[in-house]
């Protein structure tokens, strides 16, 4: 399963730069270890080790927002990695 | 480019690193940076053992917690490949611990070269035996039985793991200050802890005799004698002497108007009785600002039994510094240079022991801590 991962600017040091990388994996937990593997470290910015989705961390499969690391991703589909700005 | 010749002050901000180097008199002082814009900088830290390396505790408002390490005096850095975390929880309850951020690192022992210890929260201990390069979790501490007794609630901005401290003379001896929890000692690199409170007030806790539940805001010994321990606390200033295991609360002797709360403590590099603090307000909602508005480092030159204000250089009145536990320090110098960083973003100077004050630099983002690299 090929899908476009959508980086939001924070996490674009892992990516050299890039705010769209292609990826691998039959879900989102597939399709960040595909990520960590190309771009180490990138995972553990967005996930705890306990495999929870941090809290200023936002991930969507299409417009779909994702709970935790089960959610499906298909061939085609765009994964968001967003980030949650507020505050000074 | 951040500076990178030896003698330079490294300052952790809420919006990046930045460093200041002084000319050999330490007289007009360069700043340089910021490295890392944006990001939250908890502590830098030179490595005694190979002063060109240098490790600092970062994350970002979304991003988590990280290391990053630089082994050419802080011109490059390199993220560390396993931060600090928390040993995973297969089947949890959805409570299992994870770091939320890095909060302060300590070099290992001088014979164990390339260990560090890092301290974060919520409050966990992490060993690193390469350099900074992959942690693990200390298990000694961080799954002790006693763990959720000992570190029953937070501060307000959350429970910190801080003074990881390595006995000079043994690597196996550590000490560590949670907040909230206590101070807690191990004899055998780890593997066990055992609180060491005794003495020390807690004067928030239903019981004020407790074993454990403190709040340590800073703990240092002194590196001329190991055997002697400062902690400036929640509840006042305290010294103890090893092997002896009783706290004495010393800041009975500062002037009541002043009182001893306060957040940093640090101890003279050779002579164990002179350190300082720099105390603040901790009456009715706890302002954590100078008191009266008028800033002053107090000294003690004999162990705690006398303190005198020194103020000369600072604001006379309308400053509200706040100063964090990590955001004061000393320098090696044979006229010892100290330094603190304010919440405002200013760093302030003196090359004479504190008996003079100059501000080096202004405008910075809220600081949380400064260190001396030599």
């Amino acid at each position: 399963m090929a899908c476009t991962v959508r980086v939001a600017s924070p996490l674009r040091s892992y990516t050299n730069g890039a705010a769209s990388v292609t990826a691998v994996g039959g879900t989102l937990h597939e399709v960040l270890a595909d990520l960590e593997r190309r771009f180490p470290g990138m995972r553990f910015r967005m996930i705890d080790e306990q495999d929870r989705i941090r809290q200023h961390i936002r991930l969507f499969v299409n417009t779909q927002g994702a709970a935790d690391l089960s959610a499906p991703v298909h061939d085609g589909d765009t994964v968001h990695l967003i980030c949650a700005l507020s505050g000074g | 480019m951040l500076p990178c010749m030896p003698g330079t002050l490294w300052i952790g901000t809420r919006k990046g690193a930045f460093a200041l180097r002084a000319d050999a008199k330490r007289k007009t002082w360069r700043l340089a940076g910021p490295q890392f814009l944006g990001h939250i900088i908890h502590h830098i830290v030179m490595d005694p053992r190979e002063p060109r390396t240098l490790l600092m505790a970062a994350k970002t408002g979304h991003l988590g917690p990280t290391v990053y390490r630089s082994t050419d005096r802080g011109r490059t850095w390199r993220e560390a490949a396993r931060p600090p975390a928390f040993r995973r929880i297969d089947h949890g309850d959805g409570k299992a611990l994870a770091v939320e951020r890095v909060f302060w690192l300590t070099p290992g022992h001088s014979s164990e070269r390339g260990t560090w210890y890092a301290g974060s929260s919520p409050a966990g201990l992490f060993r690193s035996e390469d350099g900074g390069e992959r942690w693990e979790p200390v298990a000694g501490f961080n799954d002790h039985p006693m763990r959720p007794q000992w570190i029953a609630f937070g501060t307000p901005d959350g429970e910190l793991l801080h003074s990881i401290i390595v006995d000079p003379r043994d690597p196996q001896h550590l000490y560590v200050g949670v907040s909230i929890g206590g101070v807690f000692e191990s004899t055998d690199g780890g593997c066990s802890w055992a609180p060491l409170n005794r003495g020390c007030e807690a004067d928030f806790l239903p019981s004020p005799d407790a074993e454990f539940g403190h709040d340590p805001h800073t703990v240092v010994m002194s590196p001329a004698a190991p055997d002697r321990l400062y902690q400036q606390n929640h509840c006042g200033i305290y010294r103890m002497d090893r092997p002896a295991g009783t706290w004495v609360r010393i800041g009975r002797a500062m002037p009541k108007k002043i009182g001893d709360i306060g957040f940093p403590i640090v101890v003279h590099p050779r002579d164990p009785d002179t350190a300082w603090v720099f105390p603040m307000d901790g009456t009715t909602v706890w302002p954590r600002t100078s008191v009266g508005g008028k800033p002053a480092v107090y000294v003690t030159r004999d162990g705690g039994k006398s303190w005198q204000r020194q103020d000369r250089g600072l604001p006379a009145s309308q400053a509200w510094f706040t100063v964090m536990r990590q955001a004061m320090c000393v320098d090696t110098h044979e006229s010892v240079g100290l330094y603190f960083g304010t919440t405002s973003g200013e760093v302030w100077a003196s090359r004479n022991g504190g008996e003079s004050w100059t501000c080096i630099a202004r405008h910075l983002p809220e600081i949380f801590s400064v260190t001396y690299a030599e």
